[in-house]
């Protein structure tokens, strides 16, 4: 298992978030999370203006054998989606953390970070 | 054949799965419950991941199912298959009685040659798929699906006539299906000088002292053959197979590889309800003869079965089809529920099973998978989705 970037934060759903940029948080599933569905084959794309709450399932990632709802662990608004996945999906299992993000999220309440996981709550939660 | 119950271990199941990410554990269940082939500690040795299936822990896959695939359908690769039954069955009038408790015709067998064939229920459901090879005559090496081994038994030690010895040797073997375009140099491999039997024949031989029942099958598609050998020499065997050039595989890529050839798996595809006419099984239905079941069947040639299992490829883009699925007309119509479903590796596109209504099984018909909400287009086609 990779390392867990050190800025994110972090759900016992094993998603991650960005620090927030301007209001907006990118958010993605962890490595942990990709090596135990293993090869991901298909990825469903919340809607670009949608509004969810957290906990809300916002679309689901597929490997051969399972499908997995993805949560989003904060509140907003999706602002833009990773349309490659569409193409590419695989890229969730090589880079977790990077270009296999998922979507980008308008905070609506900004203060639900503090209430996830740090870097190294996160990996005691995955031991 | 085979005996991936996927639905039923709770792997292809979405909802199942997504408490299982939640937890942190793909398909974590009680261990205690379950049990293991000899080969368990050498497959997390390889870095598998284990699943329950059909009671025994099964190795998912051990790098990944997309690449275990390809290699199987490319190279070769080495399934872990002693949870599957063995039956003996031998003794005077042995031939007479199986030929009525299955539904293929025992009597188009030749010794060292094996055939596909189902046993039915009274109703002419099916409660097994398996393979049948004559040894001898008056002698039969069965191969039953891993989760019917009790069942089977039980079944068959109910009709069984005095005379005839029924034997359930499953615990004694280690089995490993050998599959792929370089099986046989797998085999050379392994075995210098040995020589595989043909396409669906049986065959013993000694090497390093042990004996190895070779059957020419499997569940693949590619050319292939199916070892079982003494259950305490079955990790030396798989070192063997692999150090010859087979790639440990796991039952994920098992489960894509058969489907992609539409191979019913029994608790899917198969099922006490429906007959092998309705599975489009009918090639191992000899109903000249008479078997349990028959009548049921003979009826449905007669006057039309209710119900077709039919293959179903995706025509427009959308998330892998699963077990569970609703499959309908354009038009909203409900036809039935997808009995196996995947993202086709060799493909690229969704490839799933459904029994419909017979009206509306032909193929050609534009049907859509409901995944999600969302309607996705797809279209039975002639079986199987692979052609080769």
């Amino acid at each position: 298992m990779s390392t867990v970037p050190q800025d994110n934060k972090y759900s016992s759903e094993h998603e991650w978030v960005s620090p927030a940029a301007d209001g907006v948080v990118t958010i993605g599933i962890t490595d942990f999370a990709q090596s135990e569905l293993g090869d991901v084959v298909y990825v469903d794309l919340p809607e670009v203006g949608s509004t969810f709450a957290a906990g809300d399932a916002i679309g689901a990632v597929e490997s051969v054998k399972a499908a997995s709802d993805v949560y989003t662990p904060v509140s907003g608004e999706i602002v833009e989606v990773n349309e490659e996945l569409g193409n590419e999906p695989g890229t969730v299992n090589k880079d977790a953390f990077g270009s296999g993000w998922i979507c980008k999220i308008r905070l609506s309440a900004p203060d639900e970070l503090d209430g996830l996981m740090d870097a190294a709550a996160y990996s005691d939660f995955c031991k | 054949m085979s005996s991936l119950k996927l639905k039923k271990n709770k792997v292809g199941d979405s909802r199942s799965l997504t408490r299982g990410r939640k937890t942190g554990r793909i398909g974590a269940v009680n261990e205690e419950e379950i049990k293991s082939t000899p080969l368990c500690e050498k497959h997390k040795e390889l870095g598998a991941k284990m699943t329950p299936f059909a009671g025994w822990l099964m190795p998912v896959q051990y790098t990944g199912i997309l690449e275990e695939h390809h290699s199987v359908r490319n190279a070769c690769g080495v399934f872990d298959i002693s949870h599957m039954g063995q039956f003996h069955v031998h003794g005077e009038g042995a031939t007479e009685w199986l030929n009525g408790m299955f539904t293929n015709n025992l009597h188009k067998l030749t010794d060292g040659v094996g055939q596909y064939s189902m046993m039915l229920n009274e109703r002419g459901g099916v409660i097994d798929d398996l393979i049948v090879y004559r040894l001898a005559a008056e002698d039969y090496f069965i191969v039953v699906n891993a989760s019917m081994i009790d069942e089977d038994f039980a079944w068959l030690g109910a009709h069984k006539p005095a005379g005839v010895v029924l034997e359930n040797l499953s615990a004694d073997y280690v089995g490993l299906a050998v599959q792929g375009p370089k099986c046989e140099e797998v085999f050379a491999g392994m075995c210098p000088g040995k020589s595989l039997p043909e396409r669906n024949g049986i065959r013993k031989i000694e090497v390093d002292g042990d004996e190895l029942i070779l059957c020419r099958t499997g569940y693949t598609g590619e050319n292939g053959f199916e070892m079982f050998c003494p259950a305490a020499q079955g990790v030396k065997w798989f070192e063997k197979v692999m150090a010859s050039g087979a790639k440990p595989c796991g039952l994920g890529a098992r489960d894509s590889l058969r489907l992609e050839m539409c191979y019913s798996l029994n608790g899917s595809d198969l099922s006490p309800e429906k007959t092998p006419l309705e599975a489009g099984l009918s090639w191992c239905c000899d109903l000249s003869k008479d078997f349990i079941g028959v009548e049921t069947l003979r009826n449905q040639k007669e006057n039309g079965r209710p119900t077709a299992l039919v293959a179903i490829e995706y025509t427009g883009k959308g998330a892998p089809p699963r077990h569970g699925y609703a499959v309908q007309l354009p038009d909203g119509t409900p036809l039935g529920e997808l009995c196996s479903g995947v993202l086709s590796p060799t493909l690229g596109k969704g490839i799933a099973m459904a029994y419909v209504p017979i009206q509306h099984g032909k193929v050609g018909t534009e049907v859509q998978v409901m995944v999600r909400g969302k309607a996705v287009p797809a279209q039975i086609v002639k079986k199987p989705f692979l052609k080769k």
